[in-house]
């Protein structure tokens, strides 16, 4: 199976780079046959691809450990579950999975796109084609990259799976990000498909806006489910770390967040062409950069690959991409004139303007934090890391300037917002932040950034809750509709006008939560068998935790050792809690790892318990245990599942608007109609 | 020498474990105090990772907390001192210095002083928020100065654009918003109609 995989390898880089040739330097233009090949190489090279994954997944299903790959993330006890997800559990398999994965968008993009764009299609497939050769290549040249890699001997077993990805966070937490990462490559595609061609109208827009979305989408759950398996595997009580490869991740979606909003104004006013461009990009260039820093290990991280020689490839292609792309856009540039200008900082425009300076001004501030050692390190001679406290300082007073234009973006008019327009849509989010205000300070609540950031969420889910009850209430007047229904049809009818809103609620809800984690007590203790502890929750009351015992079995791959607690809080018993350590062991009972932890959580909406069984001092069930109370945990993870429901609903397909755009094939359509003749 | 334990002294051994037991049961089940014993040996230790400190006094003092917040772990985890051996079990090093700064206080060292230790030893990088001076300070400066002056710079920008505009623009000059549709050199009512109907479709 390792020859048949390291076979399709081959061919999935010679079809990509002879169909990247052809698309660049052929003049398929005039033979349409040639374009018609170029467009079936995607389908090839996706084929090739799946057979080299179906030939790692052989391997790693029959414990072949003469496969290096499957000897060092897998044993002959591990869970099946988990094999599938060894698979992205290490360098050189993740860089097949990057590469299968974007072999099925690549010909997704060329199955699903109208044929109104074909001129555009070759282009996307030799770009997609090209980024898969890349990837393909890196394996095939890179220093021990190749996943089919074999050993001179085969061990009886293997190492086995890192206990901190033997979670079920890790079975999707890689692959959705890797899906948003590798999706954008259908965008840029895009892009620069519509660069090389010159159709520098919104078509290219239309063509790659869901996909677009889709990645977005992905992002936002690789990045959420990311966050989850932190707080429930690290240990640590906390979600976001500002570590370098989780600052990677954020990177491409705070750009791509920018470009769906700026996208907006050049599709109904024809504005920054440029930028958006730009923008598309950025933000394919911040996924290179952010698999960079993952996989070369220039930049410590708790979550990076190993250091190795791949780095140097994705810098390479990194700096290669940028010149290509830029230049590109360099020479098109006078193509990319505005239609209209800005009339007024008072205007939908400006606002969304000011949002994408916030998220790109966000974006260069974690970049230049993240690379702030290498800068340092160039020039004093010594890796200075900035921590925390300079991203909270930076990134928090943007985030909030974001948060309030998230509540005035959908309201201020386009154009030109007139002082009555201000007043009538304005007034009841005011009053909402207000009386948001005034409950917290008379609750208690006296941290400034707090009180703002909640009085902000106040204002937002105000304009949010100001456009759906006027919506569904015109619907129930002129349609007589009663108001669920209208509710339904008015979504229904704008998917992703109220699709949006939902996502805005969504991002409250996560500024809530991390607002909320602000105010997280900490205790560590000692405690025998019978022995309590107490803990001060944030809402005032009193958690105590008596130690019931450890208790010690095996449990399939792993010993584990089990720490029970029984809780009251405020002299109610509430429950038990439980947390673990687990010594994973191969299949001949040897030890494999560090021993893990797994954390006791009791959740409701307002906080969790939290419990690390972090050891013993003596040998005995006299157990150490950290215990926190973390406000308002599960708003992120709620939080989480309305901003991906949001997203969905916007790019849901069918619908009164796409009905319109079939009936008028140039959607781009709103310049057309706006500045259409009479017929 | 005869190692068999016969059935008397099995039996005897027996009761006196069952009979401590059932006495032990009957005392109250009050906690036992700290640092006391009345907890079983763990039948394998080794599972439940390297041997834990005991929690002292100053293991939850905030001072401490505060001071060990601003270093960082040299394991090289890139998380902060506290943060670090309240987290990764396995850390021999967070453990070691925790173990430095409670002796430090214990010295009657200010923060500061104990702050200076670690960097004359470690060097800055110990820190985890730099010194905001020399080049540091570029770290903290330059995202702010940068998206001030793309701000400022894209207001000056768009100033400008629509100054031009309105110079060059005079007739054909975009109406405010809410101007009447007709009135703005459409060839006819209904081609302003139409374009209503389609600015209606796009706010939509």
């Amino acid at each position: 199976m390792t020859l048949l995989g390291h076979f399709a390898l081959w061919a999935a880089f010679l079809i990509g780079v002879w169909s990247a040739g052809l698309a660049f330097f052929g003049r398929w233009q005039e033979r349409p046959e040639l374009s018609l090949s170029i467009r079936r190489a995607s389908y090839g090279v996706c084929i090739a691809l799946l057979v080299a994954a179906a030939a790692l997944w052989k391997g790693l299903f029959s414990h072949d450990f003469n496969i290096e790959y499957v000897a060092a993330y897998t044993s002959r006890n591990l869970p099946e579950y988990y094999l599938v997800t060894a698979f992205w559990a290490g360098q050189k398999g993740s860089l097949l999975f990057w590469a299968v994965v974007l072999g099925i968008f690549g010909a997704l993009a060329q199955a699903l796109t109208s044929n109104r764009f074909k001129d555009l299609l070759p282009y996307v497939a030799g770009i997609t084609n090209l980024v898969a050769a890349f990837f393909v290549a890196v394996m095939l040249f890179g220093d021990g990259a190749n996943p089919f890699e074999r050993l001179p001997f085969t061990p009886p077993d293997g190492r086995g799976l890192n206990p901190q990805l033997q979670n079920p966070g890790m079975i999707a937490h890689p692959p959705t990000l890797y899906l948003g990462y590798i999706s954008l490559t259908v965008p840029f595609a895009f892009a620069m498909a519509a660069l090389l061609a010159r159709r520098l109208d919104t078509g290219w827009i239309f063509a790659m806006r869901k996909w677009a979305l889709a990645s977005w989408i992905f992002l936002s759950i690789g990045i959420t489910i990311g966050m989850w398996w932190a707080y429930l595997e690290l240990g640590w009580g906390g979600v976001w770390a500002w570590d370098p490869v989780e600052n990677a991740s954020l990177l491409p979606w705070l750009t791509l967040t920018a470009f769906l909003h700026s996208v907006m104004i050049q599709e109904k006013r024809g504005m920054l062409k440029r930028w958006n461009m730009g923008l598309m990009v950025g933000t394919f260039l911040l996924t290179i950069f952010g698999t960079f820093i993952t996989r070369s290990g220039v930049i410590a991280s708790v979550h990076s690959f190993t250091q190795s020689s791949v780095g140097y490839f994705f810098l390479g292609f990194l700096l290669v991409t940028a010149i290509f792309s830029f230049t590109l856009l360099y020479t098109r540039w006078p193509d990319l004139e505005p239609e209209a200008e800005l009339e007024s900082l008072a205007s939908r425009e400006a606002a969304f303007l000011f949002n994408n300076l916030a998220l790109v001004g966000i974006a260069f501030s974690v970049m230049w934090g993240t690379l702030f050692p290498i800068i340092s390190e160039a020039v004093r001679g010594s890796k200075i890391t900035v921590g925390p406290a300079f991203f909270n300082k930076v990134n928090i007073p943007l985030g909030l300037f974001l948060l309030l234009l998230t509540g005035i973006g959908p309201l201020i008019a386009w154009r030109k917002a007139s002082a009555a327009n201000l007043q009538r849509q304005f007034i009841f989010p005011v009053v909402a932040a207000i009386v948001t205000g005034l409950a917290l300070a008379l609750g208690g609540l006296r941290d400034p950034y707090a009180m703002v950031a909640l009085m902000l969420g106040g204002f937002v889910v105000g304009t949010v809750s100001q456009e759906f009850y006027r919506g569904v209430r015109a619907r129930h007047v002129m349609h007589d509709e009663s108001m669920p229904v209208a509710l339904v049809r008015l979504i229904g009818r704008n998917r992703r006008r109220y699709g949006g809103y939902i996502v805005h609620v969504g991002i409250v809800l996560y500024f809530v939560a991390f607002t909320g984690l602000a105010f997280k007590t900490k205790v560590e203790v000692d405690l025998v068998p019978g022995q309590s502890a107490t803990i001060e929750s944030p809402f005032g009351w009193t958690y105590q935790l008596t130690h019931l015992g450890v208790s010690q079995y095996s449990s399939l791959n792993r010993q584990v050792s089990a720490a029970t607690l029984e809780v009251t809080r405020d002299g109610t018993r509430v429950g038990t809690i439980k947390s673990e350590k687990r010594q994973h062991v191969d299949s001949f009972g040897n030890r494999l790892f560090e021993p893990s932890t797994e954390v006791g959580l009791r959740s409701d909406l307002r906080e969790d318990l939290y419990v690390v069984y972090g050891g013993s001092p003596d040998g005995t069930e006299r157990s150490h245990f950290v215990i926190q109370v973390n406000p308002m945990v599960a708003w992120f993870w709620i939080g989480g599942v309305v901003l991906v429901l949001g997203g969905i609903l916007t790019m849901w397909p069918g619908g009164p608007q796409v009905r319109t755009r079939r009936r008028a094939p140039i959607q781009a359509g709103y310049q057309a109609t706006l500045t259409g003749t009479p017929t | 020498m005869n190692d068999t334990i016969n059935r008397r002294t099995l039996f005897g051994i027996g009761l006196s474990l069952i009979g401590g037991r059932a006495l032990a049961a009957q005392e109250p089940s009050t906690a036992a105090p700290l640092g006391g014993g009345g907890a079983d040996p763990l039948r394998q230790p080794w599972n439940v990772g390297i041997q834990r400190d005991t929690v002292g006094v100053l293991d939850n003092d905030p001072v401490v907390i505060a001071i060990e917040r601003r270093l960082r772990c040299t394991c090289g985890c890139t998380l902060d001192m506290y943060t670090c051996r309240t987290t990764d079990f396995t850390c021999t090093y967070s453990p070691a210095l925790h173990r430095e700064v409670v002796a430090m206080i214990g010295e009657a060292k200010t923060p500061e002083e104990i702050i200076a230790f670690y960097v004359a030893r470690d060097g800055e990088q110990v820190l985890m928020a730099p010194p905001a001076e020399g080049f540091n300070l570029a770290g903290y400066l330059v995202p702010g100065l940068v998206i001030a002056s793309v701000g400022l710079g894209l207001g000056a920008y768009l100033s400008r654009r629509r100054e031009v505009a309105r110079v060059e623009g005079g007739a054909g000059a975009a109406p405010d918003a809410g101007t009447d549709l007709t009135t703005v050199g459409l060839p006819d009512a209904e081609a302003a109609e139409r374009l209503k109907r389609a600015l209606d479709e796009v706010d939509a």
